[in-house]
């Protein structure tokens, strides 16, 4: 989930590691043809990693490639390409993204193309435009199609019905596909072994998540965070690589944490922690060093966040499970953030505020994703109700640089860290039903 | 009493049931069935066989475009779509109180948290997800669909302090078949002859099957029918349009009259789609929860909250368009809506392979200003009448 930087920027070393990780992979992708790599186009939520690698085949995330487009400063551009071909203004710009990328020869963040894709797999998990979404890519590519459908967690749990469902999907649908279009045939054993690799990486991913426990934090995790969950969500669960990566970030985070300093920003260390929050929602990328300043500069520092959690909830117990290889991907794809319901997540943030000591709970709302965005106005009262700690809204979007008003951002921004403060030097938490910093409007029944 | 009065005081009838944004309807069935319930649901489709055969009223709740919307609003960002904001405004309004459960069917991100919500903002009262298959293997997804549908079953037996017999929901099968097949015979009988079953009118007689019993809809459409194909209309010099894209929120009744005002007739749609789902009879013999998820994967419409197997998307509108012999196709969509506006570029590719004219614009459930639409519905109309080719 990481993306392209400039050379005055400051980064951890875990971040050159993972530059070179991708960078590898791209590179791998771009010789996939030649050296007779199948590849198969799936999304970040609910990806089935491990499988893949047990297939040998490489993945593309569209997310990915749109996200990167964003950050390169790249995404206007396909956006608008993708809607003077009949796309709403409405609607996901990841998709439109995407499409425009496509259009313009799918040339990837390293400056090669990304090979078409030998299989779309349409693992359908917390968002029904990942379904719209590669009905649309099918027009445009001659491969099959596998379809995994993930219920919805709507009553707080996946029942036993809804694990086996997904099991029979991959028994049925996604494992004959693979072995279709790779020619090899299933291997057990292969999965186990990926799957044992997968939780030694996530082990330490959690460790790294738990570490914003302390004061100070050594993490910021949205934003950092977001370069911290790439390797996990993406191509390198289940792998050697991935395993090498979070063990270095652990220390290098445990380094931190010994010498009692916060993360490392984009322009450098970061100065005294002065607030720390709870954010809910993707970041914006177009503008996301601008964004992250904004926090940094006021020495606010994200401890917890659920964009982290997109693909998983490791830190809530779940490990892939090696001896039920096909039963754990389905509790895998099942418990990704955005296949919770609406009282889940506002557990999960409630929690959030409260074991990691957060002055409250920000959300950047953004236009592109109703999976996140409906309801969170809800979410944000109800957190607010039950923590008694204030909340604070913001909007952008995720690649429309249309959408990302700075001034706007900033201005609520320092208004809700002003009200923390104030709250502060009055002694006083908010009170259940206090005004958050967008809307004062009477809700409820 | 003329033809003209007594289909016109039908079409009265209907048109009260559309406004009454007080579900007044619901709880006068509530005062002469004692102690009996009240099941909403939401769009596009939940099997209200099984609310039937529980002895309970199945209640559309497709939002309101004529209310005021106090506190709906801000419950939702202004890039969501207008109908769970009427919606919720009709919760906490107190409107939808006649409701002693409701159902979330799964159409897309927006409904599916507002179920969420509701759980949230309405604890005391029964709310369900109904989440159904894109899977379309019977030993597949009907296996999961068939745990949903006894899922419902069991939650509507608890709500209703008995049993669901399968006896019950044979009966309701059949019922609903009936129902079904009227509705087709409507939506024909429009096709064949549009200038005496305008769309609008038969828009509302569809609708009132979303607060009556079906038995009396059936009743009301039978009656109708025969009334609307008995009048003395002649035919207008108008073009023949399908309307797709409105099956989740819907426009307002007076969109549909401003398009055949200028000049479309519209020969079919998939306004309130749910009522027309499922596109044959379901066998109202044997198991009926396996009927029923048969029903739902073999024999349900395209529809673009619905997985597209074969990813021939728009090819069943290309389908339908050329069936019901329509001039073109009017992409109507609600702003914001997800599922409808990304499957719009794909069927609008098919439309244009057939070589199809068609024309497209964005409207919300209060939409109040037509003259546009209108002109462009006209453009569209008289395009087609001096220009093409047939």
């Amino acid at each position: 989930m990481s993306g392209a930087q400039t050379e005055d920027v400051h980064k951890e070393p875990s971040m050159r590691l993972q530059k070179d990780m991708i960078g590898g992979h791209f590179q791998a992708l771009a010789n996939a043809k030649k050296n007779g790599k199948k590849v198969v186009y799936t999304f970040v939520p609910g990806n089935l990693a491990e499988l893949l690698a047990a297939f040998e085949v490489l993945p593309v995330l569209p997310e990915i490639n749109a996200l990167q487009s964003g950050m390169r400063k790249k995404s206007g551009m396909f956006i608008g390409e993708a809607e003077k071909l009949g796309h709403s203004e409405d609607v996901c710009t990841y998709v439109k993204c995407d499409i425009g990328m496509l259009k313009n020869g799918n040339i990837g963040p390293t400056g090669e193309k990304l090979p078409d894709p030998d299989l779309l797999l349409l693992s359908y998990t917390g968002c029904f435009t990942f379904l719209k979404w590669f009905e649309l890519l099918r027009q445009e590519y001659d491969c099959p199609i596998a379809m995994l459908h993930v219920p919805y967690q709507a009553d707080g749990k996946i029942e036993p019905g809804h694990r086996e469902y997904v099991v029979n999907q991959l028994r049925t649908e996604v494992i004959p596909k693979l072995e279709e279009v790779t020619g090899k045939k299933f291997d057990i054993d292969k999965l186990r072994e990926h799957l044992k690799l997968s939780v030694q990486a996530e082990d330490d991913f959690v460790a790294v998540l738990e570490s914003a426990k302390h004061r100070p934090s050594p993490i910021d995790s949205y934003f950092g965070g977001v370069y911290y969950i790439g390797p996990m969500f993406t191509s390198f669960r289940g792998s050697e690589a991935g395993v090498t990566y979070y063990r270095a970030l652990r220390q290098e985070v445990e380094k931190r944490l010994a010498a009692g300093v916060g993360p490392i920003t984009p322009d450098g260390p970061m100065g005294e922690e002065k607030f720390r929050l709870v954010v809910e929602g993707p970041p914006n990328w177009t503008s996301f060093r601008e964004f992250w300043k904004m926090f940094h500069d006021e020495g606010a520092v994200v401890v917890a966040s659920s964009y982290t959690k997109v693909g998983g909830l490791y830190d809530r117990g779940f490990r892939h499970d090696p001896e039920n290889p096909l039963e754990t991907l389905a509790d895998y794809c099942a418990g990704c953030y955005t296949n919770l319901n609406l009282p889940q997540r506002i557990d999960l943030l409630c929690q959030y505020v409260e074991e990691f000591d957060a002055d409250g709970l920000l959300i950047n709302s953004v236009k592109s994703c109703n999976s996140f965005s409906a309801g969170q106005l809800l979410i944000l009262r109800e957190v607010e109700k039950r923590t008694g700690r204030p909340g604070g809204f913001v909007e952008s979007d995720l690649v429309d640089p249309r959408y990302f008003s700075g001034a706007n951002i900033k201005n609520r921004l320092e208004s809700y860290l002003q009200m923390i403060d104030q709250k502060r030097s009055v002694g006083v938490s908010a009170a259940p039903g206090m005004p958050h910093s967008k809307v004062d409007v009477e809700m409820g029944p | 009493m003329s033809k003209m009065s007594q289909v016109n005081a039908l079409v009265e009838r209907a048109d009260a049931l559309y406004r009454d944004a007080d579900f007044t309807a619901v709880q006068r069935w509530k005062e002469a069935n004692p102690g009996a319930k009240a099941v909403g649901y939401l769009p596009i489709y939940v099997p209200r066989e099984l609310i039937h055969a529980a002895g309970m009223l199945p209640v559309g709740v497709t939002g309101h475009g004529d209310i005021e919307i106090i506190r709906g609003d801000a419950y939702f960002q202004s890039y969501i779509c207008h109908l769970p904001r009427s919606v919720v405004e009709l919760g906490v309004s107190g409107r939808l109180d006649s409701l002693d459960g409701i159902l979330f069917p799964s159409i897309c991100d927006v409904v599916r948290n507002l179920s969420g919500m509701w759980k949230v903002m309405f604890p005391d009262r029964w709310t369900k997800y109904f989440d159904v298959p894109q899977n379309f293997d019977m030993e597949v997804g009907g296996k999961f669909y068939r745990a949903e549908l006894n899922s419902v079953r069991h939650d509507l037996e608890e709500l209703g302090g008995k049993p669901i017999l399968d006896d019950a929901l044979r009966a309701s099968i059949a019922v609903y078949n009936e129902n079904r097949q009227k509705l087709e015979a409507l939506y024909d009988a429009r096709s064949r002859k549009p200038w005496k079953v305008p769309a609008w009118e038969s828009y509302l007689m569809v609708r009132a099957g979303f607060v009556l019993p079906v038995e009396e809809h059936n009743a009301l459409l039978d009656e109708y029918l025969a009334l609307a194909m008995a009048r003395d209309e002649k035919s207008k010099d108008h073009i023949r349009v399908v309307v797709t894209g409105a099956f989740c929120e819907q426009p307002p009744v007076e969109m549909i009259r401003t398009l055949e005002r200028a000049g479309c007739y519209i020969v079919d749609d998939d306004f309130l789609l749910g009522s027309r789902w499922l596109r044959q009879d379901v066998n109202a013999e044997g198991d009926p929860i396996f009927a029923l998820a048969d029903a739902f994967l073999n024999h349900s419409t395209s529809a673009p909250s619905k997985y597209q197997e074969d990813g021939k998307n728009g090819e069943a509108l290309v389908a339908i368009a050329k069936e019901k012999k329509a001039d073109g196709i009017v992409f109507c969509a609600p702003s914001f809506c997800d599922p409808a506006l990304l499957d719009q570029p794909m069927a609008v590719a098919a439309v244009e392979r057939a070589d199809i004219p068609y024309t497209s614009f964005l409207y919300s459930e209060n939409t109040g200003q037509f003259q546009v639409i209108r002109e462009q519905a006209g453009t569209f109309a008289d395009s087609i009448r001096l220009w093409s080719n047939s």
